[in-house]
Order: structure tokens, then C-alpha cells, then sequence
């Protein structure tokens, strides 16, 4: 039935029409996708670094968000201050969790682990609708609303802000874990524990680190993407999802792969709801997840049984 | 400078450990040896701190190590090449090297003196140093043997302990380990413990050793003494030789 409605749609308007309005998908799927695969990078961090699905994750998404306009309003920063504000905010208070919450875990099972930060997850969102409420905020764009013309297809001075951000962190992502003697550390705790800590690495320095690392590119995430989606306590569980698909599609990896995963979805996402149906919009997500569990639970790129980070 | 003594260690209610002493001098080689069983990973694990010891106590150059986690031990000077030799396999020779200095790089000790050590794992191990940028995962159990005992080195420890180093390698790649270790010696004067399963090499190496029977010391003596003891001739060393 969907088909149909494509099909028509292009009878209407013609094949020039058709081509900038998929661009105009894709363009904005890519932008919605690489908000996506920050977030999903974010859970393959802390996954590799300790084993732990971190359905926390997404929360630290929402407090980018609101803790930016906390700064904005609240006490009136300008942008450019309350931004790293927030996220310095953001990521003390992934540092906190880990030391209140995953830390003094007894016996750190699996299924523990995934009700901790479930439970966890909850809490922070209970706690931050009642200290902002439940109202739906905006945040200023960081440059402007003067939309930019592409080959027909519009887009916002955001949506870039957004690409250049995410190419930012992954790129300084890359670094950390391949020039730099923490990030190398952290991948050795990843890929062995014990032996890490008989090189003398701070196993549990390293588990701190990660959930530092991945709160601050979870809240960074919330910030780039709020002026377009608006931020409201409640925006961090599917947003948390979705980076979690992604990092599926990545197969848990903290590099490149989750960020292919990441745009993917984002355009399958952006395509889905023009070309078929906006109601499918999540669904795509959840469709996406379930059937790479099904068939190929390694990620998209992975090879079976391949190690990871 | 190790003094190890009535250790007990538990795994869970299994006492692996029973009141095991054993002490090392300074540039000395001790050989741990027993079947499999024995308790001996144990030992090396309770000293490292991975598996902490219930009762006893650990000296290290006077100070109670006991209580301490693995990387504080590490930090003190003691060095474990594990069993397996449980490299970082998805990093490179060079990677897994560097991490070996990561406690020198912590405490802000240049670049230049940790490349400088580098070079001189490279002249023990030239094998290394032409695989420098492959994966460790990627190379040969033997040469995977020497990366994790160039690893153990890149901390300048005092004591290094060596976890079955012929574990699984042709006899020819044994040797070559042994003269290394040999070298390291000669060159150094590296305090070692070394615990093997074959008690031969590992007795002809070493200055003394300990003979280990479910987890408690049964033997101990000169290693030229215990090559020539009837019992560990028969247990250890195959009868047919006599």
C-alpha cells in the first residue's frame, strides 16, 4: 500500500521532483544518522571496555540537551560557553554512575548489570523531569535558520554544524584509541583484562574512563541535535535505541563501523517515513535490529567470531 | 628480595595453596616445577596479586605486597609473563610493547628512554622487530612467546615471573626462549621465577628450585641437585633415562 503512494507521488511530480526530494531524505537521514552513530559509538565504548550494554546511555543525551538550556536560561551563559558547560556536566555525571551504580555492583552478572542500568536510566530521567519539568524546550541554532539550497534539496546551517561535529569526534576517536597510550590501554583492557592489569593498567581507571569518554559523545550528540529536535526529559530512551541499533549494525565496534551503522539507519529511517509511511519512522529502527540479530548478530561488517574494537 | 611465606590461596573452597614459602636473592633464577595441578600458576598469581593470598605473606624488597592490586604490584617491580602468553592480539608488536611501559609512561618518563628499551627487546628478539606493525594476534605461538616477554621487560621490572614459556612450542622455538632468558641474565642480571612443566630446561637454567605437589612444597634444593634426585627423576624428568 505504501508502494503505491510512492509510485503516484512520482507520477504527480515528475522524475526532477523525485530526485531532489530523495536527496532531501537523504540528506536529512545523514544528518539524523550521525547523531545516531555518536550515540551508538558511545555504547560500543563502554561495551568493549567492560562488557556492559550501557541502556543508560541515552540519558546522557537528553542531560546534553537540557543541561545546555539549563545554562542558556538558567544562568543566562552564552552559547558558546553553556555548551562545553554541559557537556563537562554531562560527563561528570557518567562518572558518577559508574562509581555509585556499576562499581560497587557484588557480582557483576550480566543480567545485574542490565537491570542497573535500566534502573539507572529511569532515575536520571525521573530526576530530570522533576528538576525541568515536562515541557518539550528549544534550543537556538548555533548559526542561524537561513536554510542552504543543494541540488534542489534544502538544508539547515544545523544539519552541517551536525556532520562536522560527528566527523570531529570520530576523527579524535580514532586518534585516542590508535596513537595515543590510554586509548591503547583501554582497547588491551577490551580485549583482556587480566593481562592489562598485569601490565599494570587500572582496570577499574579504565572502566571509569570509558563511561567519561561515552557520556561526554552521548551528551555532545543531544547538544548538536536539540536546536532540530527540540529536548524534552523523555527524548534520551529512543534516542538511546537508535544508537543502540547502530552500534548493532556495527557490531559493537567504537570505530567506523558503528558510524556506517549509524547513517544507515538514519537514512533508511528518513527514506522509510517519506517514501512510505512517517508512522514506520522507528519502526524502521527496531526492524533493522531484529533481523541483524536474526541473521547476522556479528553487525553488518564484522566477520563471525571477529574481535572487536 | 622475594620472600614468600605459609601462603595459602583459595579458589573458592579449594585451598590450591598450603603454606608454600619460598624466597628468591637478588640476580637469582628459581625454577618452580610440579604437574598440572600443582598450584604453581597459583603461586605466580597470588605473588601478582590476581589471585590474593588468604594467609601469609608476601615480601618484595622488604614491603608487604599482600594487599596490593596487580597494577600497584607491577608498579613495584614485579612482572608476570602469563600463562598463554595472553597477549594483546588485536594490536600490534609495537602496541603491545608500549603497553608493556604503560606504567613508565604514567609516571612521565619520556618517549625517548621507552623507545631506547624498545630497541633492546629488538636485540634479544630480532623477530620482533620485523613483525613491528603486524597484529600480535597474527604471529606464531613462539614469537607471540617472545612479544610477551618483551612485553613483561618494556616495565623494567626487578623480578620477572615467566608462566610455562615452552608451553605448546616446537623444541627448537624452546631453546631459542631459554637462551634468551639465558642472555637476560647474563646481560642484566634479571631476578627470575620461572614455573614450567618442563622441568629439564627449566632446572638446567635455573640456580635453585622448588618441586610443587598439590599446592605444597615438597622439594627444594640447588637445581643440579634436584636434576640428579630420584624423585624428581621419575616424576618429573621421564624414568626411561635411568
Amino acid at each position: 500500500m505504501g508502494k503505491g503512494r510512492g509510485e503516484s507521488l512520482l507520477v504527480e511530480t515528475g522524475y526532477s521532483m523525485q530526485f531532489s526530494q530523495i536527496l532531501q531524505y537523504l540528506l536529512s537521514g545523514l544528518s539524523i544518522g550521525a547523531i545516531y552513530a555518536l550515540i551508538g559509538v558511545g555504547f560500543s565504548i563502554i561495551y568493549n571496555a567492560t562488557g556492559i550494554i550501557n541502556f543508560a546511555q541515552g540519558e546522557f543525551v537528553m542531560l546534553g540537551g537540557m543541561l545546555t538550556l539549563f545554562f542558556l536560561e538558567m544562568l543566562k551563559f552564552p552559547l558558546w560557553l553553556a555548551i562545553p558547560c554541559a557537556i563537562a556536566a554531562s560527563t561528570a555525571a557518567g562518572i558518577l554512575f559508574e562509581r555509585l551504580a556499576i562499581r560497587p555492583l557484588r557480582r557483576p552478572t550480566p543480567i545485574n548489570l542490565v537491570i542497573l542500568t535500566i534502573g539507572g536510566s529511569i532515575l536520571i530521567r525521573g530526576l530530570a523531569m522533576l528538576v525541568w519539568g515536562k515541557d518539550t524546550h528549544a534550543i537556538p541554532s548555533f548559526s542561524g535558520d537561513e536554510p542552504i539550497s543543494i541540488g534542489g534539496a534544502t538544508i539547515l546551517p544545523q544539519h552541517l554544524w551536525i556532520l562536522g561535529v560527528t566527523l570531529l569526534m570520530v576523527s579524535v576517536n580514532k586518534f585516542y584509541f590508535n596513537r595515543t597510550i590510554s586509548g591503547k590501554a583501554m582497547r588491551a583492557c577490551a580485549y583482556n583484562r587480566r593481562a592489562a592489569s598485569l601490565v599494570g593498567i587500572d582496570v577499574r581507571r579504565m572502566v571509569m574512563l570509558s563511561f567519561a569518554i561515552s557520556s561526554a559523545m552521548g551528551a555532545v550528540a543531544g547538544i548538536i541535535v536539540a536546536p532540530l529536535t527540540m529536548v524534552a526529559y523523555d527524548v534520551g530512551g529512543m534516542l538511546g535505541l537508535k544508537g543502540f541499533c547502530a552500534a548493532i549494525v556495527g557490531g559493537m565496534s567504537s570505530g567506523i563501523p558503528t558510524v556506517m551503522g549509524g547513517l544507515i539507519l538514519g537514512v533508511l529511517e528518513s527514506m522509510g517515513a517519506g517514501l512510505i509511511s512517517s508512522g514506520y519512522k522507528d519502526a524502521i529502527a527496531f526492524i533493522v535490529l531484529l533481523l541483524l540479530l536474526f541473521l547476522r548478530p556479528q553487525g553488518l561488517f564484522g566477520k563471525p567470531e571477529s574481535e572487536r574494537v | 628480595m622475594l620472600r614468600v611465606e605459609n601462603v595459602n590461596t583459595y579458589y573458592g573452597k579449594v585451598r590450591a595453596l598450603k603454606d608454600v614459602s619460598l624466597h628468591l636473592g637478588e640476580g637469582e633464577i628459581v625454577a618452580l616445577i610440579g604437574a598440572n595441578g600443582a598450584g604453581k600458576t597459583t603461586m605466580l598469581n597470588t605473588i601478582c596479586g590476581v589471585t590474593p593470598a588468604a594467609a601469609g605473606e608476601i615480601l618484595f624488597r622488604g614491603e608487604p605486597v599482600c594487599a596490593l592490586l596487580p597494577d600497584r604490584i607491577v608498579k613495584l617491580g614485579i612482572s608476570q609473563v602469563p600463562e598463554g602468553r595472553q597477549v594483546f592480539k588485536p594490536l600490534s608488536v609495537e602496541d603491545n610493547l608500549e603497553l608493556g611501559a604503560y606504567l613508565r609512561y604514567r609516571g612521565g618518563e619520556g618517549k625517548k628512554a621507552i623507545h631506547n628499551d624498545m630497541k633492546q627487546v629488538f636485540t634479544l628478539f630480532p623477530r620482533l622487530e620485523e613483525r613491528r606493525e603486524q597484529l600480535a594476534g597474527t604471529m606464531s605461538g613462539g614469537e607471540q612467546q617472545m612479544l610477551a616477554i618483551g612485553r613483561a621487560m618494556m616495565a623494567k621490572p626487578k623480578l620477572l615471573l615467566l608462566d610455562e614459556p615452552s608451553m605448546g612450542l616446537a623444541p627448537l622455538v624452546v631453546q631459542e626462549i631459554f637462551r634468551v632468558l639465558e642472555r637476560l641474565r647474563g646481560e642484566t642480571g634479571m631476578t627470575i621465577l620461572l614455573v614450567e612443566q618442563n622441568a629439564k630446561a627449566a632446572l638446567k637454567l635455573a640456580d635453585r628450585g622448588y618441586v610443587l605437589e598439590t599446592g605444597k612444597v615438597v622439594l627444594e634444593g640447588p637445581a643440579d641437585e634436584l636434576i640428579e634426585n630420584a624423585v624428581v627423576k621419575s616424576a618429573y624428568l621421564g624414568k626411561s633415562k635411568n
